[in-house]
């Protein structure tokens, strides 16, 4: 057997560890086996490169970027918060696009007959998911508004960054001296700044409330970068790890779009949650709020049976996840069913909510996704509202001219009672006035939630 | 090196068949441990930094490899790290 066919074979093991790996992801008992599995098949991987046949390695240098990469990561991974987890993963996406940048690049920079248009592909997505993610990050650590950024010609603008890249990747002879390699340098420059250009560009008309699809579509370019790196490399672990990576992320890119009842285009092109002045359907009507103590709330809690807790990017915010779970234990003391909703789209990355819940100890199985916990609310004493609002707005089932008109929604407007807590009466990221704060089976607690809930809390014991 | 560019094709669109297969079903529970997990994955650009750092190689490309490098073992040392805390935390009662 020749050299290089025993590194394909371990990259051939380190593949199966990964798609055995995900594949263990499936199920909570499972899933940190699997995680293990994953980065054992990373180990495989990494063994059989720094043993490739024919290769001279510089292996100072190599263990001096593994120490340092592997210092900064281990950092930021032990220091950073769970609320900060859609934060965390958007930089790690944007790392992992600037390194199948990087790699392409430099592939280029050596051996200038690499095929062009592969070249291209791999630093235009890498250099795209890079300043993406970064404007992302930005967005999410609040650095840059959360809102959507929009100006005129923002589309026409991307648009034509987009076209003008793809006709020098696929013609630079058009642009630039044919077949000199000094032409294609200039031309590789040029497709470089141009997909950091328009990484930005496309990032930043984009709200918070859809950050979840905006993450999950980063998270697939990451992949999609890889694999084409592989391409240009002619390396087969780069090729299907990059394509399990990116089809996990149009998956999810899927699903949250879904949640929303909204095409991808729309989410992209859409601009939702941008500064509107006075407009929206709701800004005309009136609605009358009750505004209650957080004693007059515990009182209904006394009185209610079955509780279901909807927590949103609010109850983050607040960090109020783990006074959250000693309410819900302390009602369920009292003898009271108590039920998570977590709608998919709840949060800034898709399952945001569940590992804030799980972080503050609350089991799994008590947090239900919008199909099983749907038909509960109808025989519900009291919904209690954390920190949500679009994803409980009724305004999605019937108002046609609401921007979020068919998105599926928690029906908690069918309990008995709806409790909302909220900072103030500002509208959610959509930028949209919910019509259920009106309800007369509403009522509202205003205040940061963790401190709500920690007089909620007292209230509660002392019943 | 000859490239065989179909069989890289056929590969990677074998590979998108799996990636859909097993990644459908992963419940909305670890959808973030799965896309932190799955970012790590991605981090395999670590393969072609290191195969980009050669004694022989030229000295801008050896750097950019370096870039790419330290790029690539922040999101795998990290990426897996911080999957495992949160996996941790997912408990049944």
């Amino acid at each position: 057997m020749e050299p290089i066919q025993i590194t394909n074979i371990l990259y051939l093991f380190s593949a199966i560890a990964f798609i055995l790996g995900i594949k263990r992801l499936s199920h909570p008992k499972t899933a940190r086996s699997g995680n293990l599995l994953s980065s054992l098949g990373m180990l495989i991987a990494v063994i059989a490169t720094l043993t490739y046949p024919g290769k001279e390695f510089d292996f100072t240098l190599i263990l001096a970027g593994v120490a340092i990469g592997a210092v900064i990561g281990l950092i930021f991974a032990t220091r950073v918060q769970m609320t900060e987890m859609p934060q965390m993963v958007a930089i790690f996406n944007g790392l992992g696009g600037a390194a199948s940048a990087f790699v392409a690049s430099s592939e280029f920079l050596s051996s200038p007959n690499s095929p062009f248009i592969i070249v291209c592909l791999s630093v235009f997505i890498g250099s795209l998911t890079f300043t993406g993610s970064f404007i992302a990050f930005g967005k999410l650590q609040g650095f840059i508004s959360g809102r959507a950024i929009t100006f005129k010609g923002q589309q026409a603008i991307n648009a034509i960054i987009a076209l003008l890249s793809i006709s020098i990747i696929l013609a630079p002879g058009l642009f630039f001296e044919s077949s000199i390699y000094a032409g294609y340098l200039n031309a590789f420059y040029i497709v470089i700044a141009l997909a950091l250009l328009l990484g930005i560009g496309l990032t930043i008309p984009i709200g918070g409330a859809d950050m979840p699809v905006v993450i999950s579509l980063l998270n697939s370019y990451s992949g999609i970068a890889a694999a084409a790196t592989g391409f240009l490399i002619n390396n087969n672990a780069l090729i299907i790890s990059g394509s399990l990576v990116g089809a996990s992320g149009l998956i999810l890119t899927n699903i949250m779009c879904k949640g929303m009842n909204r095409s991808l285009a729309n989410v992209i092109f859409g601009a939702v949650g941008a500064e509107t002045s006075g407009g929206g359907s709701e800004g005309g009507k009136e609605i009358n709020i009750k505004s209650y103590s957080t004693t007059e709330a515990a009182m209904i809690l006394d009185a209610a049976e079955k509780i279901i807790i909807v927590p949103g990017y609010g109850l983050a915010v607040a960090q109020a996840q783990h006074v959250a779970r000693e309410v819900a234990e302390s009602l369920e003391t009292m003898g009271k069913k108590v039920l998570y909703a977590i709608h998919p789209v709840a949060g800034r990355m898709p399952g945001h909510m569940n590992v804030l819940l799980a972080e503050a100890n609350v089991s799994y199985d008590v947090l239900k996704d919008l199909d099983e916990i749907n038909p509960e609310f109808e025989d519900c004493d009291v919904a209690l509202i954390l920190g949500a609002n679009d994803v409980v707005n009724p305004a999605a089932r019937h108002d046609q001219s609401s921007p979020i008109y068919g998105m599926p929604i928690l029906n908690v407007d069918k309990s008995r009672t709806v409790i909302i807590n909220k900072r103030s009466m500002n509208p959610g990221f959509a930028g949209v006035q919910n019509e259920l704060f009106g309800y007369d089976n509403s009522i509202m607690v205003f205040g940061d939630a963790k401190d709500m809930l920690n007089d909620l809390l007292k209230e509660v014991k002392e019943l | 090196m000859q490239i065989d560019i179909v069989s890289l094709i056929t590969i990677f669109i074998l590979a998108v068949f799996v990636g859909n297969e097993i990644i459908n079903k992963v419940p909305p529970t670890l959808h973030t441990p799965l896309m932190s997990g799955s970012n790590a994955i991605s981090g395999i650009a670590i393969v072609g930094a290191i195969l980009a750092i050669l004694v022989d190689g030229g000295e801008i490309s050896k750097y950019i490899g370096l870039a790419a490098l330290i790029c690539a073992t922040i999101n795998v040392v990290g990426g897996f790290l911080v999957t495992d805390r949160m996996l941790k935390m997912f408990k049944k009662k």
